[in-house]
């Protein structure tokens, strides 16, 4: 049936609507990725966000069981301008739109899409209510996904551990993907996931070689009570954050975030390492960034920068064992240049040791 | 970094004449090449001896060279002009083989030249099969179990090893030419047998065929920061098996996961990393698909073809920063062209899908082998850019200009489903129309997908596309409504193909549809996929959405439109008075407007006109981008015929041509009112009649007289031209080809004298003859095959005046104005017309360039109405020039098998180069030393065959002698025992006019690599070269600026 995207500016884009009929809204998001449609839209750092696809035919592949970045579709909705209704792949166990079924995720197809990325670009992300009757839009209900606390709908309830190996390392959850994990088994580490909330003496007792924080959805404000906690970790194991974790141990020491105006969503962002000046193509999923004037006084210094706004895309402590990346070193969807970023920190954790053993 | 101060003067090789597997998609790196070196204040000389490029414009190269493309002419001009760097990986095989040869040679250190860019080990691993897979073997990277082989019997061997089917790959040849899939041991030895022979280092790859897979190929730059991004990737619509170049081609691919995708980018610069590659690189990979296995089938260490097609699919100009990283700089210190804010350090993100459809030449070539395979054989492509595949498909597909239906080719509709699947199977250029023939007939996607291994995803829209059809062909004008109309559009459905179904006119449905409200929406072509904002206008049309483009309104608009792929009988040369065009109309304060389809070109390059629309050039395409930009009129008469034959349905929806209507156009082209119009100016033409029938035909052949000339209205390329020497064979030939005959037939006398051609300029009143060439070859040989010389070198004073006088009482006779071209046969003492076109022609650069005169800028003012004396001051002819320029036809027989190397009315030649010198025997020495194929008899010993007709014996016996006396020995028979010897020079073959006696010997020695004659006056001016001792090594600017102290 026809279904509707209503955009906070009240302009109206029509498609068809497919699966869960039901209203939903959120903030509308574009992702630029030609390919990863099944890695987004289980990516929990989508939780909240109606994701507009830029590329125009989605599902050409299907959905398969190998891919999902989390155990379910996470994305408030899909919107995409062609639907492929078949999945031609032999990995694919699910066609697009029965997994959005399943899944209850509305999925809106037929969508001038095109158009509702320049709209994003010129105004930013924004707030959107996708629905079947437009006499039913009232975006004065509708809060902003800035103000909502979608990490504890995306965090595990009590911890897992997984794989076996010489480090031990803690997953702090935000609504992590799957392909951290995977990175850090591959790496041979022991992987303790742990809720978003944990406290330190939570932390602590795990005996971690190492925390990673990290990517997830929404605000990192919306964490700030978590802060202290996450400045005493990371003072006491060597750590990295990825994405909304970068966000929180910027925050943690004292830095400032902001919004951007439209976020980077895509598989094609270059970002450059100040300190071996190497560029990397990067996946990234983000509308919060650090301010670089606000690390004045933190310890950090910026290692790397987007090259085409400037924008910081992760930090290096000046005296302890903290790198932080505000891309997605793991990939999935997307480019894994930076993937080596996962040994430096296990490098890193195994200095500590070494030092701890001398000491 | 920042560029490498120490370069002052850079050499670039040009790629030379167009052939299959190196068309203008080198003319669009070099020029982007040179005008990257030449905006950092380095001095760019150029050899090149294709005349029809634009890159060999004094606007890209300071200093240009139309030498011929070998080391002896390279190192001459490296020891004049001493160059402090060599760029040689954007002039495709030819500039890579002559870097590799300079090098090896020790010139480039001799001189102290620096080769820039990707280094020459980097070049070697690349291109040589054995060093490629040693690297790949050290990378851990998986190729196809394969060997390189010398011999015949180690082929055997290996394939005795791993099993049939076997590819064979010879090394260092154009197109994978000679290769091929051997299903069993006869055709491996047939095809390896051609293959060590084709190969300068007699080297082949065999390996074991992994046909079926899907192949996908990515598109690699990288600087010396060691910064690695991919351009693009594209999936081929056809399995491995048949060549990328012959290949459907898709960009993004659309079938592989996000993982996929990431593994094989991966790979691919793990790839060019290994390389040291500095620039861009194409990579192709075999993908099974059932897994994730896959094989590297092949890397170019330079930018290609493919690289031109990403390039237009993305709107990233590879060959651009490739020029700028081989002088230094880095990735992300370049800004991003397109969107002008962001930087050359990302990978763009498309949000269309993009179709390239090959363009094969078996329209022209009837007796080519069809049959596609590991070699390529499109002379060009179009491309297509759409928000759906199926729209894609069908904007490809009209692009083409070959006769469809639609997506019907006609010739297909009555054949069975058996003949139909051995099309498909056997997989020659008609497949995709096959498939699509076979799908209306009900066979299931999952029986083609068997017999193809094509992908589902891909049959599957071809199948949306029928089942479309099928709903048109059930609905009518009066019922349709406004979202069957829409979906129809959405779909790609042209309002011609529509209105064809329903039995009205093309207009009806516009008009319909216009009341609906449905018409295009030009989305734009940005890199990024809306991400950012763009300062470039390179647009495309879709029929959803809203419109990207933004309507300026302080300039008057003009459009141009192009010429379409590339194919014999309309080649670059058109691309080259289109680009010109656009960049005249901007010098004179009008926003130029371009409208091609072919990727391979400068006019499609974003940067050439102020707005370019990327779509098929019908009338349809065409009148929507006018509703749209509302310009003041549509220049034609530099698109060659494919602008030409718009003009009709332009004219009657009421748009304004420039210089030219349709009654003149028709008047020129149906030969009933050519003949009228000659007689009213006055001017003798050739005597034709038209033929209704077959009866007809033959009386009226009587009355003119044999021998006559035969051939079908409205002449592209001499397509479908017969000469008959006697009523028998007449009869023969109009039994013979009965199916394909459409009467009226036009039956011209065929008369054998020395054939001239003009370029005229006219406002109406005055002309401008531009130039004069002769013909070396007697008329009845098609002009564009023929060696031609300007200035004439037998014609008398008298002829000249006749043709200025003949030519003004035609320009002055009808209603044109701009650039025409004129054809005239000498022959007995009289002067015919044979004759005109109303547009630029395929000489109309080679004179821009030996006269330095802006031929097509004049043109477009003409169009705008100026008089030609306020802009050439000068009238008649234009100064002879104290140096001859020789034009020479370059064939692409050693790609196609088949073809019978005769010259004759019906156009086979590719492409063409020109030589200059002022002694015309060096001229034409250097003609034939630039020739590829080995036609030349310089240096060279061993032993000639002929084969002449008695017709012709008495003058062939002083050329005999001449060939003693040089030293050859002449072989009379025993053909079978002299081709396969090493002492086979050449082979001379004379057949009767119109005859095609010899045909076997012929195509036998093309296969041996032997140079065939088979004219009289051929043979003369090649021995006219070989008595050549003379040695000019000038640029053109130095040749020309002879001409300007003569004239002083």
């Amino acid at each position: 049936m026809k279904g509707y995207i209503v955009l906070e500016t009240g302009e109206i884009f029509e498609g068809e609507l497919l699966g869960d009929q039901k209203q939903v809204h959120g903030e509308i998001v574009f992702f630029t990725g030609m390919t990863g449609y099944q890695e987004v839209m289980t990516d929990p750092s989508f939780k909240g966000q109606m994701v507009v696809f830029t590329y125009p035919l989605i599902g050409n592949y299907g959905v398969n069981h190998l891919d999902h970045e989390s155990k379910h579709s996470q994305a408030a909705a899909i919107i995409v301008h062609q639907l492929s209704n078949q999945g031609y792949h032999y990995d694919a166990n699910n066609t697009l739109s029965d997994c959005c079924k399943e899944n209850g995720t509305p999925l809106l197809t037929g969508v001038d899409t095109r158009a509702i990325v320049k709209r994003i670009r010129e105004k930013g992300d924004m707030r959107a209510i996708l629905t079947t009757d437009l006499k039913d839009v009232d975006f004065t209900i509708i809060p902003n996904l800035a103000d909502q606390d979608v990490v504890a709908e995306v965090s595990i309830p009590k911890k897992i551990e997984l794989g076996s190996g010489d480090h031990h390392i803690v997953l702090l959850d935000f609504g992590y993907k799957k392909s951290i994990v995977d990175q850090l088994l591959e790496l041979k580490c022991k992987v303790t996931i742990m809720p978003y909330d944990s406290s330190f003496e939570e932390i602590e007792e795990m005996k971690p070689d190492g925390v990673l924080l990290s990517n997830g959805p929404g605000n990192p404000k919306k964490l700030t009570d978590l802060l202290p906690s996450i400045k005493k970790i990371a003072i006491r194991f060597p750590t990295l954050g990825i994405c909304l974790g970068h966000q929180l141990l910027a925050l943690a020491f004292g830095a400032d975030t902001e919004k951007l105006r439209f976020g980077h969503r895509g598989a094609n962002q270059p970002v450059i390492d100040c300190v071996t000046n190497k560029v990397y193509m990067t996946s990234q999923n983000h509308s919060y960034v650090v301010k670089p004037q606000s690390l004045e006084y933190t310890g950090f210094t910026p290692k790397f920068i987007n090259i085409n706004d400037q924008s910081i895309e992760g930090l290096l402590h000046k005296e302890l064992p903290i790198i932080t990346l505000q891309f997605h070193p793991e990939a999935h969807p997307g480019p894994s240049d930076s993937a080596h970023y996962f040994t430096d920190f296990i490098e890193m954790v195994e200095k500590k040791g070494r030092e701890k053993t001398y000491a | 970094m920042p560029k490498q101060e120490q370069l002052h003067t850079v050499l670039v090789i040009g790629s030379g004449p167009i052939v299959i597997g190196q068309a203008a998609e080198f003319d669009y790196a070099g020029t982007q090449a040179c005008l990257a070196l030449k905006e950092e204040g380095i001095k760019v000389i150029l050899v090149n001896n294709n005349p029809a490029t634009v890159m060999t414009d004094e606007a890209c190269a300071d200093v240009v060279y139309f030498e011929p493309l070998t080391v002896n002419s390279i190192k001459q001009i490296i020891d004049k002009e001493k160059p402090d760097g060599l760029l040689a990986t954007l002039g495709g095989q030819t500039g890579l083989n002559l870097a590799l040869a300079l090098h090896d040679q020790g010139i480039l250190d001799e001189y102290d030249v620096e080769l820039l860019g990707t280094p020459i080990d980097s070049i070697k691993k690349g291109e040589d099969r054995e060093a490629f897979r040693t690297l790949m073997n050290e990378l851990n990277e998986p190729v196809p179990e394969s060997d390189i082989v010398n011999t015949v019997e180690g082929a055997i061997t290996f394939a005795e090893k791993v099993g049939y089917p076997i590819i064979v790959r010879p090394a260092y040849t154009l197109g994978g030419a000679g290769g091929g899939i051997a299903s069993d041991e006869p055709e491996l030895l047939r095809i390896i047998k051609g293959g060590l022979a084709l190969s300068p280092i007699n080297q082949c790859l065999i390996e074991k065929s992994i046909a079926g897979f899907k192949e996908i190929e990515y598109e690699v730059m990288r600087d010396d920061n060691d910064t690695c991004i991919t351009i693009c990737n594209m999936e081929n619509i056809d399995p491995v098996g048949i060549h990328t170049g012959d290949s459907i081609v898709v960009a993004p691919s659309q079938t592989l996961t996000d993982i996929e995708y990431q593994m094989l980018r991966s790979v691919s610069i793990k790839i060019i990393r290994a390389l040291g590659i500095v620039g861009g690189c194409n990579i192709q990979f075999a993908l099974d698909p059932y897994s994730k296995t896959y094989y590297l089938i092949e890397v170019n260490p330079r930018v290609s073809r493919s690289s031109a097609l990403a390039s237009k699919a993305t709107g990233y100009p590879i060959a651009r920063m490739a020029a700028k990283l081989s002088i230094g700089y880095q990735l992300h210190e370049l800004i991003n062209p397109v969107t002008g804010h962001t930087y050359a350090s990302f990978e763009p993100a498309l949000d269309y899908v993009v179709v390239k459809f090959p363009r094969w030449p078996f329209d022209k070539l009837v007796h080519a082998e069809r049959q596609l395979g590991t070699q390529m054989k499109a002379t060009g492509e179009v491309m297509a850019i759409e928000r759906n595949l199926e729209a894609g498909i069908q904007k490809a597909v009209r692009s083409l200009e070959i006769k469809v239906e639609g997506l019907t080719l006609p010739s297909l509709k009555k054949m069975t489903e058996s003949e139909l699947w051995d099309l498909v199977i056997k997989a020659d250029d008609r497949r995709f129309f096959a498939i699509m023939e076979l799908l209306r007939k009900g066979i299931s996607i999952n029986d083609v997908h068997e017999a193809t291994q094509i992908n589902l995803f891909f049959l599957n829209a071809f199948h949306n596309l029928v089942v479309l059809e099928n709903q048109i062909k059930n609905n009518t004008l009066n019922s349709v409504t406004k979202n069957e109309l829409s979906l129809y559009k959405t779909n790609g459905f042209q309002d011609h193909w529509i209105g064809m179904v329903w039995g009205v006119s093309e207009s009806a449905i516009r008009q319909k549809r216009k009341l609906f409200g449905i018409v295009p929406r030009y989305k734009m072509v940005d890199t990024c996929a809306g991400e950012f904002t763009a300062s470039t206008s390179y647009y495309y049309s879709s029929w959803s959405g809203e419109e990207d483009v933004e309507l300026t309104k302080d300039k008057k608009k003009i459009i141009i439109l192009g010429s379409g792929p590339i194919r014999i009988g309309q080649g670059i040369e058109f691309d080259y008075c289109s680009v010109h065009g656009a960049l005249s109309l901007n010098r004179l304060g009008y926003e130029a407007i371009i409208i091609n389809n072919n990727p391979e070109t400068v006019s499609t390059d974003y940067a050439t006109a102020d707005r370019l629309y990327f779509e098929p050039l019908t009338v349809e395409d065409v009148l929507n981008i006018i509703d749209l930009e509302q310009p003041e009129g549509v220049v034609v008469g530099l698109g060659g015929q494919t602008a030409i034959s718009l003009v009709e349905g332009l004219e009657k929806a009421g748009v304004h041509i420039y210089g030219t209507t349709i009654k003149t156009i028709d008047q020129l082209e149906d030969r009933g009112k050519f003949y009228e119009f000659m007689n009213e100016v006055n001017v003798p033409h050739i005597p034709g009649v038209t033929a209704e029938n077959s009866q007809e035909a033959i009386q009226k052949a009587i009355d003119i007289g044999f021998p006559v000339l035969i051939r079908p209205s409205y002449v592209i390329g001499g397509q479908g031209m017969m000469i008959a020497t006697s009523k028998e064979e007449l009869e023969d030939i109009l039994a013979v080809n009965h199916h394909d005959l459409a009467y009226p037939i036009l039956i011209d006398a065929y008369y054998p004298g020395i054939e001239l051609e003009v370029d005229v300029l006219t406002d109406g009143e005055d002309i401008y003859i531009a130039g004069l060439f002769e013909q070396v070859e007697k008329a009845g040989v098609h002009s564009g095959d023929s060696i031609a010389v300007t200035p004439t070198y037998s014609i008398s004073d008298s002829t000249k005046e006749l043709i200025l006088q003949y030519t003004k009482q035609m320009a002055n006779g009808m209603n044109l104005r701009g650039i025409f071209n004129v054809q005239f046969v000498h022959y007995k003492g009289a002067l015919y017309v044979i004759e005109i076109n109303p547009r630029a022609s395929r000489t109309v650069p080679i004179l821009s360039k030996i006269n330095g005169e802006p031929l097509i800028e004049y043109t477009i003012d003409l169009l705008l109405g100026k008089k030609l004396k306020e802009i050439t001051k000068k009238t008649g002819f234009a100064p002879t020039p104290p140096f001859y320029t020789v034009k020479a036809p370059v064939f692409s027989y050693q790609k196609l098998s088949g073809v019978d190397p005769i010259l004759e009315a019906e156009m086979k030649s590719t492409g063409e180069l020109i030589s200059i010198s002022s002694d015309l025997n060096e001229a034409f020495k250097k003609t034939f030393e630039a020739l590829e194929g080995g036609s030349s008899l310089v240096g060279s010993k061993g032993s000639i065959f002929i084969e002449v007709d008695e017709s012709y014996l008495q003058e062939f016996e002083k050329y005999k002698q001449v060939l003693l006396d040089e030293g050859f020995t002449i072989i009379e028979d025993e053909f079978d025992q002299w081709i396969h010897s090493n002492e086979a020079a050449l082979l001379i073959s004379l057949p009767k006019a119109g005859y095609k006696t010899g045909m076997d010997k012929r195509i036998e020695a093309l296969k041996q690599r032997v140079g065939v004659i088979t004219e009289l006056t051929t043979l003369d001016v090649m021995l006219k070269g070989n008595e050549s001792t003379s040695s000019h090594l000038l640029s053109i600017e130095e040749w020309r600026a002879r001409t300007s102290e003569l004239v002083q």
